[in-house]
């Protein structure tokens, strides 16, 4: 309680009329220390965007690196890291640390912040009508996790991987590569930042998932939950059943590094393909545990700005539940080309298939909760009707994936490249954005700038379309992934994603624009900016809203909140 | 081989590469496509009929039982229609090799190719990038162009048994619909006949560490006769396995490794 008041008892004196007990502790106390919900989620946030400037400036490297043919400034930026004597072979290494850094960044340090740090800490308990998360310490180390094992992986960077300097094996750390073929500490530090971040997601995990369970307001049933509730509920979920076979998987990584065990390596009688069936069998829920979250804010979004309530509540809600459940048995499907048995690879085939039936569920829910609508187009519903048509784009690409004599052939292409931007980049990001400008005023109490939200968006929309769906080209024509340089017949689809990408970033600065002026001049947010189509509890406080709230718990009655 | 600004599959020679063309080409293209065309004019109509001028009051409708199950059940028809013909097409992918098949092992190291014919008689030679003035000097597409290709008869049924020496390499041809992980530890196998002859080229598909993208894969495929005399040129008996392996190791062709 260290306010700077010159008046102690006046302070709390005022604030005693306010009821909502907003006693502000001072900054060390509120954001070092923080066991706020709201606090610990503009954490999050904070830290997601400082990440994913990291993370995108990687890309914009790679992108710059790939607009033509032969070796442009990777040898440059080689004699930065390692010396004015470095290699080829030291420059072409740093090539693979560039993409196994940006694939960790994005998904660890990026999108499972923001989606589910971010968003999840700051609404599923507001939402539920709770006054904190169940475990509010706890929340406090979750967050703080993420600190070192960030620091562990930017760090990484700086000593010996192997052939250079850093980590260079790509997010999916495949054994051998990753243990005899990587010498130096660089990836032990890239492996324990894993350790750490997923540590941190599964004590995130416990947390929404008793919070969602046992701290309910009176009457808000499971079944009248807000759907992006139950999108961190299935993610938190997914989560706490794959995390710690990732922790496993790579804990074996360490011990056949460092101390001799042979899991992995075939001369002592392990099996490099076990590595990939554990981490696989973690990555594919990863991608669920993506991508869920932006489910549900998009259907929040969808429903306010048509004003009306979200067709098929409870197909939509088991639909995630479905994509939750299938998305463990399914993971096969990215070891297509590793040797597997025929029957085997049918079965992935097939099962891989049947998650394009919940997610089309979701689809088609989500315009038919605009059909009959009242819809207006303010930024987050921009975003959101962005993501829908997106998503289907990277969805379908997905089935052709999915067959397994199909896949032969685009294993490893670009084409894979394409298909999992368009569902994370174009998907999840976009659910990101849509989310941001959506509670932006709810967070903040400012009002987001309209007009650079719009531009924003459509720069953004063209930007990245021009630098993801020339990809799918490349794919089919045959240019592998992860390769520095490329024949020259790959050129003309190269330059013109790199030009995107250049959009793209147009975009992001139009975003970090918006968000300055907004925080600094934005106009005072209403309790409600979005009008009757806003029917989560969220909106029926101030903006911000009080440092605790619901201190008398709110009553849901029979109208329900989906 | 890519074509400058191709934007479709290499075109295939290999009748399982030709079967699986067709499946993407002519039954998953034209189902994403309208798929995802269907979405688009599904939303692009929803947002101009119902914008906030157009109908002011919305409905409250949020269920109807008959639209939801044809939402489901019409996505699993399509599934099925899709999933018929690529059960199938792995089964024809997976035939086994004929007895008669011409083996190749197939070996995959940091960072280029090894090539041994053991029923020939013919040791291991390995196969690495040609330089970018090499390749131009042989008109040959650089990072594609290996020095040594791997050579195949053409017509006839081939059995390549793949694995690797050090990490995880992939043995992939996109022209003959080849793409197969060379993983240490394990014997994987890809079997198929290819068309004509002519030269197919690849590229390692499995990130191997620095020089990943520059193992590239050249298969030449020769009539048979020709093949016949290229097995002799090497050393090796034309007529299965080795009878005087003791001659061959002198005259492995490419023993010398042109390390870049």
């Amino acid at each position: 309680m260290s306010t700077t008041t010159a008046n102690p008892d006046d302070f709390h004196g005022s604030h005693a009329h306010d009821d909502h007990g907003d006693h502000l502790p001072g900054f060390f106390a509120r954001w070092f220390m923080s066991t706020n919900h709201k606090d610990i989620g503009t954490l999050y946030l904070i830290f997601a965007i400082i990440a994913g400037i990291i993370g995108g400036s990687i890309s914009g490297l790679m992108r710059a690196e790939l607009a033509h043919p032969g070796i442009q400034y990777l040898h440059t930026w080689a004699m930065w890291m390692d010396g004015p004597d470095a290699s080829m072979d030291q420059a072409y290494h740093l090539w693979n640390v560039l993409i196994t850094a940006h694939g960790l960044i994005m998904v660890f340090f990026m999108v499972m912040p923001a989606m589910i740090g971010g968003f999840g800490n700051w609404f599923v308990p507001i939402m539920i009508g709770a006054p904190d998360m169940a475990f509010p310490r706890m929340n406090n180390i979750s967050f703080w996790l993420l600190i070192p094992a960030f620091v562990l992986l930017l760090g990484s960077t700086f000593v010996p991987g192997g052939t250079g300097n850093g980590a260079g094996t790509g997010w999916t750390v495949y054994a051998p590569l990753s243990t005899s073929g990587s010498a130096g500490p660089a990836v032990d530090m890239a492996i324990l930042s894993l350790h750490i971040a997923g540590a941190s997601s599964i004590l995130g995990a416990i947390n929404f998932i008793t919070t969602i369970f046992n701290m309910r307001a009176p009457g808000m049933t499971l079944h009248k939950m807000p759907l992006f509730v139950w999108s961190v509920l299935v993610t938190a979920f997914l989560l706490l059943l794959a995390l710690p076979v990732l922790a496993a998987a790579i804990t074996m990584l360490l011990t056949d590094r460092n101390f001799g065990t042979t899991f992995y390596d075939a001369a002592g009688g392990g099996d490099p393909e076990l590595y990939q069936h554990l981490f696989w069998f973690f990555g594919h829920p990863e991608v669920y545990i993506m991508i869920l979250p932006g489910f549900g804010i998009v259907s929040q979004i969808v429903s306010t700005f048509s004003r009306k309530p979200v067709f098929g509540y409870l197909g939509m809600a088991y639909a995630m539940v479905a994509i939750g459940v299938v998305g463990f048995v399914v993971w096969a499907h990215h070891m297509f080309t590793t040797g597997m048995s025929v029957n085997v690879k049918m079965y992935f085939t097939a099962a891989t298939m049947v998650i394009a039936v919940p997610t089309g569920i979701k689809i088609f829910s989500w315009i038919a909760t605009m059909w009959g609508g009242s819809m207006s187009f303010k930024t987050p519903m921009m975003w959101a009707i962005g993501f829908i048509f997106m998503f289907t784009v990277g969805g379908v690409t997905g089935v052709v994936l999915a067959n397994g004599g199909v896949d032969d052939v685009m294993h490893d292409t670009y084409y894979v490249v394409a298909h999992f931007h368009y569902v994370l980049s174009l998907g999840a990001v976009f659910g990101l954005f849509a989310g941001f400008y959506y509670w932006f005023p709810k967070m903040s109490g400012k009002m987001y700038n309209e007009f650079l939200g719009q531009l924003h968006f459509w720069v953004f929309f063209i930007g990245v379309n021009l630098l993801f769906f020339p990809m799918h080209f490349l794919g089919l024509s045959g240019m592998p992934r992860r390769y520095p340089d490329y024949p020259a017949a790959f050129e003309k689809w190269n330059t013109l994603a790199s030009h995107g990408y250049e959009i793209m970033a147009a975009g992001m600065i139009i975003f970090f624009i918006n968000l300055i002026w907004s925080l600094a001049a934005g106009k005072k947010a209403a309790d409600n900016p979005w009008g009757e189509g806003a029917t989560t509890l969220e909106w029926t406080l101030s903006s911000p809203p009080p440092f605790h709230q619901f201190e008398t718990l709110p009553i849901i009655d029979d109208a329900g909140h989906h | 081989m890519p074509m400058p600004g191709e934007w479709t599959i290499q075109k295939q020679f290999t009748d399982t590469g030709r079967q699986a063309l067709w499946m993407h080409n002519y039954l998953l293209m034209p189902i994403i496509t309208l798929t995802s065309i269907f979405v688009l004019i599904l939303l692009a109509w929803t947002m101009f009929r119902y914008r906030r001028t157009a109908n002011p009051t919305p409905s409250k409708t949020s269920h109807n039982t008959l639209i939801e199950v044809i939402w489901t059940v019409v996505p699993v028809l399509i599934l099925l229609v899709i999933a018929v013909p690529s059960i199938g097409l792995l089964a024809d992918q997976y035939k086994p090799a004929l007895k008669d098949a011409l083996t190749v092992k197939v070996t995959g190291y940091q960072w280029y190719w090894g090539y041994e014919y053991p029923d020939q008689g013919i040791p291991e030679f390995v196969s690495n990038l040609q330089t970018e003035e090499k390749a131009k000097e042989n008109g040959e597409p650089y990072l594609l162009s290996p020095d040594n290709r791997l050579v195949l008869p053409a017509g006839k049924p081939i059995k390549l048994i793949i694995t690797g020496a050090d990490v995880i390499h992939s043995f992939a041809v996109p022209s003959l619909w080849v793409k197969m992980d060379a993983v240490p530890g394990r014997l994987n196998e890809k079997s198929f006949t290819i068309d004509k002859p002519g030269v197919y080229y690849g590229q390692c598909s499995e990130l191997c560490g620095a020089r990943h993208g520059f193992m590239p894969i050249a298969i030449e495929a020769l009539p048979p006769a020709q093949f016949e005399q290229w097995v002799l040129s090497q050393g090796g008996n034309p007529k299965g396995k080795a009878a005087t392996p003791a001659t061959t190791a002198a005259a492995a062709p490419a023993a010398a490794p042109a390390k870049i």
